[in-house]
Formats: structure tokens, C-alpha cells, sequence
């Protein structure tokens, strides 16, 4: 068991390019849920949009990508107006239904052999996806570091990556300390007391949904660009209750949630899949295969979730004063 | 206490060991490695003269024809990996394979019999009728398939929506109550009893075990904590999560059929095709309705039942057990989807995430109905059923689940209350 | 009968000279309305919760919206705030018709509502719950958030007010503590004192006195009086008799739905019409007090 190749494998996979998608879902999640309060279960609808957006406008179309970064944004938007302008008035368990239901037609409709040729049907779109952004980089050669080592493409796309959430972590520092995101937070606890102060709760709503469909659009431009493949079946409700896993965990309206929930988060599954599949392969354990490792890790990521809401709802970094739940 | 502790762990027992059995198992057949199937579509008719082809490693490739019966037998000559090939040109008109993606897959295949299950279905890339009926005989086809269908979401239904009324938990992992009764069944199946025994053995258990015990052990305690509904929503999705991914490691990821009436064949009936096991599943589910309706207006528990979703703190004050009506709500809920669950297994096959897929068909059935009314679910239900089976002749059959979704949405906006619901406030 | 306004304050005094020529009849047109409702209809069902023909509120007065359980009161305070619809009505607002507006329209039209379950929130500060209030903040819209100088010095203003309110209310020890930790009569004041910070010309309080213990009912009622002092208009829904004959200027009774009573309070309590309506359910309170022992009480009541 090389436990030193064990643990360059976890933290690579903890800060990685997978993990990145996630953490911008989860920025955005923690102003959509963490701050305001709404129960956003499609947020994986946001990512598709992002990653779509340059999949369609870069292989469909033939454009620029840059030009792909704005539809994107611009869809994200348009999905957000879509989506919450019927339904932010509806209680919290009916607006998760919808979120999931709309996220899931959204995927269909994509997925469809109608549409095929826009969106790649099941496929989905698969080639050079960002080329543009791959030719910015400047680094010389792959990195083989003791504890970490990637491609030169793939580390270009982390250390974008994670400047850019640096970047959106700090932009919502500044968003809840203003006038703004008192209002916010106002709404997350009781909105009629909001509304009865002059403010038009529903726009706020609407300004944070908005802005948190934006940050998880980045995740999926981000995915689009360092996989080079879109496909509708990784765009699944399953990819959001991670998110919310992840937000939970790192404690959901505390600024740095997202960043700790999301290093916390990979780094267990990872972690414990790479031990696991050692052991395996080294016959340590043979009642298992290698396949079975995938199924336990999720088995173990549902249970997590579990005992997160159960035991500790705010996370390891959440204040219980301040919690958007309803969990005692 | 200690009484429900000890039959609780009892019971959690006789589960695992079953799962250990089924897992364990391996079809102990001395006869030559082969792949083999049915072809036969969603109605349940044969499909014959199809090509599947199997390739091993190196190239060399062996293929079977389908006959009459869909049954197709490839003779491999050793186990091995596989890659099994579905020639799609042989596929007659209208026919296609339910996901693109079945056309090729791996497979390893460690000796004997290996059975695999290619999904079909009719319609095509338009949706448009075969050569063969009319539009009028599909749209009474599509509507007769939509009952059907109905009657199954209806048995997933009703337990989702009583545990609202009464405990006010939208349960996320109630599709998982299906798929666990269908693996339940498949489990006693495999493990040598006839499903016909099986089924009934595996609803019971699925009643008292995965209802009454997951009631007890999870969500009693958790209301006894006062956990506030949207924490206890999350936790449903974590359960079905860890649930999905048990069954995955224990059963596989493959779909798998029961041992019996796997490749019935097709009855036609006027304009109207199905196979005897749809029609005698449908009748024993209008019946189990029926009696769900029944015990609900007649039966002391049963009222206590609808007092307890109108308002449980004043059916508290009356008198009532509230938890004893939770409990038996949970039973009931269970039983049901293990019914639906082995229902779905019959007719189509057993696969881990079955619940997931349909999770969201008996959510927009649920709600159509109205969220909480005793009897929005059954009516919801059928209205979503028919309604999915008739947007086919419009959309494309991969797609027929939008038509659900969509119809949920337009009623959370248009009538939350849904159609027999009351006018309380859904924001 | 207060017929001598030498000894009041100014608020009071003027209130009580306006009103003082004013039919005590139902739908009575007052000199000054702030609001003008005409033919509000509610129903419920096959009940009829709100059938009002007209009524009018006095611009600067404390006025007490009273009646027995089920008279309507709350629904038609609900629809004036526009936290419910009507079925058919008309109201104004400093004449502005207002029927449908959404309520934080209203609010920022100058009609600000308290809540009986009192919605102080519990997970922010005092201090954020009271700059919550303030109106015209424009770091509240989104694009200015992020550019704090446009909002700073705004910020600090509204703080310094909020200080002087809390002050007032006795609140300011309490100034960075999370309102959950508050008692619930000081959570009452707070609601109060965040209201105000809106600059409301009126103030609806939806039954203040609901659940508070009596040693902060005279507080409470001192800084209602305080509210009409500074010339903003008051009207309160309420169950407890001696609040309302204590502190209101005028009085409406509602009974199924209709009004059946204005007037002052003492005025108001011996009308046989609202006292019947009142006797015919539970209701334990003052007004089954006799004639006598009502005028005694008038005397030292209202100052």
C-alpha cells in the first residue's frame, strides 16, 4: 500500500477540477440557499447551462469561446428569470419539487433526439472544447510535485479555477455584509416581516437567484472546458444533492463554507475510494471488487448526508443561531 | 420498547441474510456459457429476426438471431469479456432500443447462462404509429397502456401522500420503497421460490420492514427531536442515496428480470395489446386501491387516518394515537410500493435506480391530486398515467416523462392545491 | 367625558378637537382621513368576514379597531395592509387609491403594519433588524452593494437614528445582541421601534397587547402615545378593553363583518348595540362594567 501515492491521489482529486465544478455550484448555492434561503434543488441546471452554452456555441456553431462565456451567463440568467418568476412564491418543499422537476425537463429536452443536432442528443457535445483558453496557458510542462501532480492543461484549468473562486468568495463577502444582504438574510427568515418594512421581496429573490445560477454557470463553463465533453446524463438532481451535501458540510451562510465544504467533502470520498481500491488491489480485502468501490462511496456520501442534517445541520463552520433550516 | 428494538434488529437480520443469499448466488448451471434474452416490446409482443452479436477480446465475434418467441441464444465459446451488439437495421419498423446507448455494451460473463436485457420501444423517432395500426387504434391503445400505468403510480402514490398528510414529510426516498420491494421479491425469487409465491412474501416483509421499521427507527425519533420538515426532507434524500448505492453493491448495477413470465407472450384484446401478467397485475391492483379506499373510509384506523391528515393536533386531542396511525400509514405506504415495485419488475425488469426514475411521475401525481387528500393520489395518478401514454402520440417515448413534469409545474402554478386539494396557502 | 383639553398633551389635544364634531355613527366622515375605505366585501367560503360600506380614519389620532371573535376586524386589517385581496373595495391613502397594492408598496407609501406573533428576526441583531427598517438605503439594490461609498455614509445616519430610537425604547444595551435572545415584550418594542424606523405617517399594530405580561402594558402604551405625539396616525387592532379606552381617540366596532359602532371610547362602550354584541360571546373583559363605574374610570383614563 503506498500510502504516499494514496495521498497525492485524494488531494489532487480535493482541489482539483472536479472539485472546482462543485465548489461553484456551491458559492452559488450559499447565496441562493445559504443566505436567501430558497430551496434551490435545480442548481445542476445551472451548471448545464454553463457547460451547454460552450459545448453549443464552440462545436454546434463554430464561435469563439469567449462568446460562449457570455451565452452562458446570459442563459444561466434566462433560467433563473424562467425559473424562479412562477415559482418563488411557492412554500419550501413544493419549490424543491419544481427546482427538480424543472431541472429533469431541461435535461430531457436536451437529451432528446429532437434537438440532436444542437445539443449531441445523448451523446452530447464531445471535442475541442475551449481551445481558446487552453492556448492562454503559460505554464511550461506538467507538474510532478510530492503530494500533488497534474497535466499542464489540467493544472492551468485549476489554478484559473480556484483564482476565480477566490475571486466569487470574495464578491460575496462583499454582497451579505451590504445593505443588501441584510435584506437577504430578512427574507431567508420571515418575509412578510421584510415586506411589511417597503422592500419587494420578490426581486431580491429573483437578484439571488440570478447571481447564484451565474457562479454555478462558471462550474459548468470551467467542466466543459477541462473535460472537453458535455454530456445530459452527468447533469443529474444527483449532482445538486452533493452540492447541498458539500454547502452543508462547510456550514451553508458562512462565506468560506463552500471552499471548506468542498475540500472536505473530496478529500473524504477520494480519500477513502483510493484506500479502499488499495486495499483491493492488494488483496487486503476480497469479499469487494474495484466496481464496488464507486457504490460504497456513495452509499457513504447519502449516509454523510444523513447525519450532517441529523447531528450537525450547520456544518463545521455554521452558526446554529443563523441557521436557514428548520433543523433543531 | 426493548420488545420493537429486539423484532426490529430481528427483522434487519432475516434482511441481511437474504441480501447475502441472493448476492451469493450465482445461477448454479453446469450447462455451456452462453448470452441470451428476450426481445418483446413494451406491449409485450415478440420481436424476432433482431441480430445480437458478441465480441471477445480479440475480435473473433459470435452472433444470434432472435425467433419467434424474442429469445435469442448466443453459444460464446469461454467466459470472458464481451462486447454484445444489437445490429439496429434488423430492428423492425417502429421498434427501437429504449436508450441508444444498449446498442453496444461490455460484458463479462463468468460461465453458464448469462441473461441480459435489452430495452425496446415503440414509436420511434417521431412517435408516429407503425405501419401496421391506425391512429384511433393507437389512441385507445395509449390510453388502455395509460390506465395501466396509472394503476401503477397510483399503488406509489398513495403511500407518498398519506406519510405527508400525516407527518408532514415529503419523502424523497419513497421511490426507493419501490425499488426495495421489487429487490426483495427478486432476492426470494432467486433464491428459489416462484415469484408467485415471492411477490406476496416480499410485500409483506417490505410492509413491516422498510415501512413500520424505517418509521421507527429513523423518522419517530426524528419527529420525538422535533426535526423541522426540510431538515427531514434532506434526510430522506440522503436515505434514498445510501439506499440506491446499497442495492447497487449487493444486486449490481445491471437490470435483472424475475425467473418467471419473463418473455410472456402478447394477447391482443379488440384494438388494445398487453400481455395476461399486465392485466392480472392491473386487477390486483385495482383491488388493493379498492381496498386502500375502503379500509380509509370505513375502518376505525382508517378514519383516525384521515383525521390525522387533516389535522394532527386536534385528532391528538380527541384522542386518537397519532403515532399508531403514523405507523400504520408507513405499513400500508410500504406494502403498496412493494406492489408497485414488483409490478414494474414484471413487466418491464428490476433495475437499482427504477424509484429514482419514477420518483418524479408520483410527485406530479401526488400534487396534481392535491398534496395530503386521501384520494388526489389515486385520482392524480391515473389522470398522469393516461396523460403520459397519450403525449407519445406528440412526443417522442424517451421524452414521455416531460409531459408529467410539465403538467406538475403548470398545476403548482395554476392550482397548487391541486385538484381536489383545499385552498391553503403552497406559498 | 374629556371635554377639557387644558391638560393633555398636544397630539391628544388636537386629536380629540377634530373628532370632537364627528358623528358617532358608523361610516362617519372625520375632518382630516388619512384613509377612505368604501365598499369592501371578504368572503370566505359561504362566510362573510369583511362587508364594510364605508369608514374613515383620522389623520394624527390613535383609533381602536375592536369587535368580538369572528367580527372581521383581523381581515379587514389584513386587507388594508394588503396581506389579503377583497372580493370588491376601494381605499385610499392620503387619497391615493390603494386597493391591491402589494404591501411593501404600502409600506413604502408610508403605512407600516406590526404583527401579532411578533416577527422580530431572531437570527440577526437588534441593530441589523432596526437598519433593516430604514427606507431609501441604497446599498440595498444590487448593483450598489458591491461599491460600499455609495452606501456608507447612509449606513452610519440610519445607525445613529436607530440608536436614538432603541434609546427611547430602552433597547440600546441590547444593540448587537441577536433579537432571539431578547425577551418577548422587549422583541414587541423592537417591532415597534423598527417600524418607525421606516417614517411611517401610519402605524397599524396588529394586536400589540397579544401576549404581553402587564408590566410592560403601560411601556407599551406610552410609546403608542409617543407615535401620535410625533404626529404619526395609529390604528390598532385589540381585544383588551382598557387598552383601548385608555389610549384611543376614537373607536370602531366591527360585528359580523359589519361596523356597527364609532365613536370615543366611553362613548362607544355604552352603546347597547355593542354591548349586546359583545355579551352575546366569551368575551371576560371591562365592558360588562355598569354605567357608573365606566365614567369614574373615564376620568383619570385618558391624558
Amino acid at each position: 500500500m503506498d500510502f504516499g501515492q494514496i495521498l497525492s491521489l485524494t488531494i489532487t482529486q480535493a482541489v482539483g477540477v472536479t472539485a472546482l465544478i462543485y465548489l461553484f455550484a456551491a458559492i452559488g448555492l450559499n447565496v441562493q440557499f445559504g443566505y436567501t434561503g430558497l430551496l434551490n434543488f435545480g442548481q445542476v441546471a445551472f451548471v448545464a447551462a454553463g457547460a451547454y452554452a460552450v459545448g453549443v456555441i464552440v462545436l454546434t456553431f463554430d464561435l469563439s469561446l469567449w462568446l460562449a462565456i457570455v451565452v452562458g451567463l446570459i442563459s444561466s440568467t434566462l433560467l433563473a428569470l424562467l425559473l424562479g418568476i412562477p415559482t418563488l412564491r411557492l412554500r419550501a418543499d413544493y419549490l424543491a419539487i419544481v427546482t427538480i422537476a424543472a431541472s429533469e425537463l431541461l435535461r430531457l429536452l436536451v437529451r432528446s433526439i429532437a434537438f440532436k443536432d444542437v445539443f449531441g442528443g445523448a451523446q452530447g457535445l464531445n471535442g475541442k472544447l475551449g481551445q481558446e483558453f487552453h492556448d492562454l496557458n503559460p505554464l511550461p510542462t506538467d507538474i510532478t510535485l510530492p503530494l500533488l501532480s497534474w497535466s499542464r492543461q489540467d493544472l492551468w484549468v485549476v489554478i484559473v479555477g480556484w483564482t476565480l473562486a477566490f475571486i466569487f468568495t470574495a464578491l460575496v463577502w462583499g454582497l451579505v455584509r451590504s445593505p443588501w444582504g441584510r435584506v437577504v438574510k430578512g427574507i431567508r427568515e420571515d418575509e412578510d416581516a421584510v415586506v411589511s418594512l417597503g422592500k419587494n421581496v420578490f426581486v431580491y429573490k429573483l437578484q439571488a437567484l440570478v447571481i447564484g445560477g451565474g457562479i454555478a454557470a462558471f462550474g459548468g463553463i470551467l467542466w466543459a472546458i477541462a473535460k472537453q465533453s458535455v454530456q445530459p446524463d452527468t447533469f443529474q438532481p444527483d449532482f445538486t444533492f452533493f452540492v447541498f451535501t458539500i454547502l452543508l458540510l462547510g456550514g451553508a451562510a458562512r462565506v468560506f463554507g463552500p471552499i471548506v465544504g468542498t475540500i472536505i467533502f473530496w478529500f473524504l470520498l477520494a480519500g477513502f475510494g483510493e484506500v479502499l481500491s488499495s486495499l483491493i488491489n492488494n488483496g487486503y480485502i476480497d469479499f469487494l471488487t474495484a466496481t464496488d468501490v464507486g457504490s460504497i462511496r456513495f452509499m457513504l456520501m447519502g449516509l454523510g448526508l444523513m447525519l450532517l442534517m441529523i447531528f450537525r445541520p450547520q456544518g463545521i463552520f455554521g452558526d446554529r443561531r443563523e441557521l436557514a433550516l428548520d433543523a433543531r | 420498547m426493548l420488545r420493537a428494538v429486539r423484532l426490529t434488529l430481528g427483522v434487519l437480520l432475516l434482511t441481511s441474510i437474504a441480501f447475502l443469499i441472493s448476492g451469493g448466488l450465482s445461477p448454479a448451471n453446469a450447462a455451456e456459457t452462453t448470452i441470451t434474452g428476450t426481445l418483446s416490446t413494451p406491449a409485450g409482443v415478440a420481436v424476432s429476426g433482431v441480430v445480437v452479436s458478441a465480441t471477445d477480446a480479440g475480435g473473433v465475434s459470435v452472433s444470434g438471431t432472435s425467433d419467434e418467441k424474442g429469445i435469442f441464444l448466443i453459444p460464446l465459446p469461454a467466459g470472458g469479456t464481451y462486447t454484445v451488439e444489437i445490429d439496429v437495421s434488423t430492428l423492425p419498423d417502429g421498434v427501437t432500443l429504449n436508450n441508444e446507448a444498449d446498442a453496444s455494451r461490455s460484458l463479462l460473463v463468468l460461465g453458464g447462462e448469462k441473461k441480459i436485457i435489452i430495452g425496446l420501444s415503440e414509436g420511434g423517432e417521431s412517435g408516429i404509429a407503425t405501419a401496421d395500426s391506425g391512429t384511433s387504434e393507437r389512441v385507445i391503445q395509449l390510453f388502455l397502456d395509460g390506465i395501466l400505468f396509472g394503476l401503477v403510480i397510483a399503488l406509489g402514490a398513495v403511500g407518498l401522500n398519506l406519510v405527508f398528510g400525516t407527518t408532514g414529510l415529503t419523502n424523497f426516498s419513497h421511490g426507493e420503497l419501490l425499488t426495495l420491494g421489487a429487490f426483495t421479491a427478486l432476492a426470494f425469487n432467486t433464491a428459489g421460490l416462484n415469484i408467485i409465491i415471492a411477490a406476496p412474501i416480499a410485500i409483506v416483509f417490505a410492509a413491516f420492514v422498510y415501512g413500520w421499521g424505517q418509521n421507527r427507527i429513523l423518522w419517530r425519533p426524528l419527529r420525538r427531536r422535533k426535526t423541522g420538515l426540510i431538515a427531514a426532507m434532506i434526510v430522506s434524500i440522503g436515505l434514498a442515496i445510501f439506499l440506491r448505492y446499497t442495492l447497487v453493491l449487493f444486486f449490481g448495477g445491471a437490470p435483472e428480470s424475475y425467473k418467471q413470465f419473463a418473455g410472456q407472450a402478447g394477447i391482443a384484446l379488440g384494438p388494445f395489446n398487453t400481455t395476461p401478467k399486465a392485466l392480472i397485475l392491473g386487477a390486483l391492483a385495482v383491488i388493493a386501491l379498492a381496498a386502500t379506499v375502503i379500509w380509509l373510509q370505513r375502518s376505525r384506523i382508517g378514519k383516525a387516518t384521515r383525521a390525522v391528515s387533516d389535522n394532527p393536533a386536534l385528532a391528538s386531542a380527541t384522542g386518537i394515537d397519532v403515532e399508531r396511525v403514523i405507523s400504520v400509514v408507513w405499513i400500508i405506504g410500504a406494502g403498496l410500493a412493494a406492489f408497485a415495485g414488483i409490478y414494474l419488475g414484471l413487466t418491464q425488469n428490476t433495475v437499482w435506480n427504477m424509484g429514482q426514475r419514477i420518483l418524479l411521475v408520483l410527485f406530479a401525481a401526488v400534487i396534481l391530486g392535491g398534496l395530503g387528500t386521501i384520494y388526489g393520489a389515486i385520482v392524480g395518478a391515473m389522470v398522469v398515467g393516461i396523460f403520459i401514454q397519450m403525449t407519445t402520440l406528440f412526443i417522442p417515448t424517451e421524452m414521455k416523462t416531460v409531459g408529467a413534469l410539465f403538467l406538475m409545474i403548470l398545476i403548482l402554478l395554476v392550482r397548487p392545491q391541486g385538484l381536489l386539494g383545499r385552498k391553503e396557502r403552497v406559498g | 367625558m374629556p371635554a377639557n383639553t387644558e391638560n393633555m398633551a398636544p397630539g391628544r389635544a388636537a386629536a380629540v378637537q377634530a373628532l370632537r364634531d364627528v358623528d358617532r355613527l358608523p361610516g362617519a366622515p372625520k375632518p382630516d382621513p388619512i384613509v377612505i375605505v368604501d365598499n369592501v366585501h371578504r368572503q370566505f367560503g359561504g362566510l362573510t368576514a369583511v362587508d364594510v360600506a364605508h369608514v374613515e380614519i383620522q389623520r394624527g389620532a390613535i383609533t381602536a379597531l375592536i369587535g368580538p371573535n369572528g367580527a372581521g376586524k383581523t381581515t379587514l386589517f389584513n386587507l388594508l395592509t394588503g396581506f389579503d385581496k377583497p372580493d370588491t373595495g376601494e381605499w385610499t391613502f392620503n387619497k391615493k387609491p390603494i386597493a391591491g397594492t402589494p404591501p411593501y408598496r404600502l409600506a413604502r407609501m408610508g403605512m407600516v403594519r406590526t404583527f401579532q406573533l411578533t416577527k422580530a428576526l431572531s437570527r440577526m441583531t437588534v441593530m441589523d433588524n432596526m437598519l433593516l427598517g430604514a427606507s431609501g438605503q441604497s446599498g440595498e439594490r444590487v448593483l450598489n452593494a458591491l461599491l460600499p461609498f455609495t452606501w456608507k455614509a447612509q449606513e452610519r445616519a440610519n445607525t445613529n437614528r436607530a440608536m436614538e430610537l432603541l434609546a427611547r425604547f430602552t433597547l440600546d444595551a441590547k444593540v448587537d445582541d441577536f433579537a432571539g435572545s431578547l425577551s418577548g415584550g422587549q422583541r414587541k418594542l423592537l417591532e415597534m421601534a423598527r417600524a418607525l424606523m421606516v417614517g411611517p405617517e401610519i402605524v397599524m399594530l396588529d394586536e400589540p397587547m397579544a401576549g404581553v405580561n402587564p408590566a410592560l402594558t403601560q411601556s407599551l402604551l406610552g410609546h403608542i402615545k409617543n407615535i401620535r405625539e410625533e404626529g404619526t396616525t395609529v390604528l390598532f387592532v385589540e381585544h383588551d378593553m382598557d387598552m383601548v379606552h385608555d389610549i384611543s381617540d376614537w373607536v370602531i366596532v366591527m360585528a359580523q363583518g359589519h361596523i356597527i359602532a364609532e365613536g370615543p371610547p366611553d362613548v362607544v362602550m355604552k352603546d347597547s348595540q355593542v354591548i349586546e354584541a359583545y355579551l352575546g360571546s366569551r368575551h371576560g373583559s371591562a365592558l360588562t362594567a355598569d354605567g357608573a363605574s365606566l365614567t369614574t374610570d373615564s376620568q383619570g383614563g385618558n391624558t
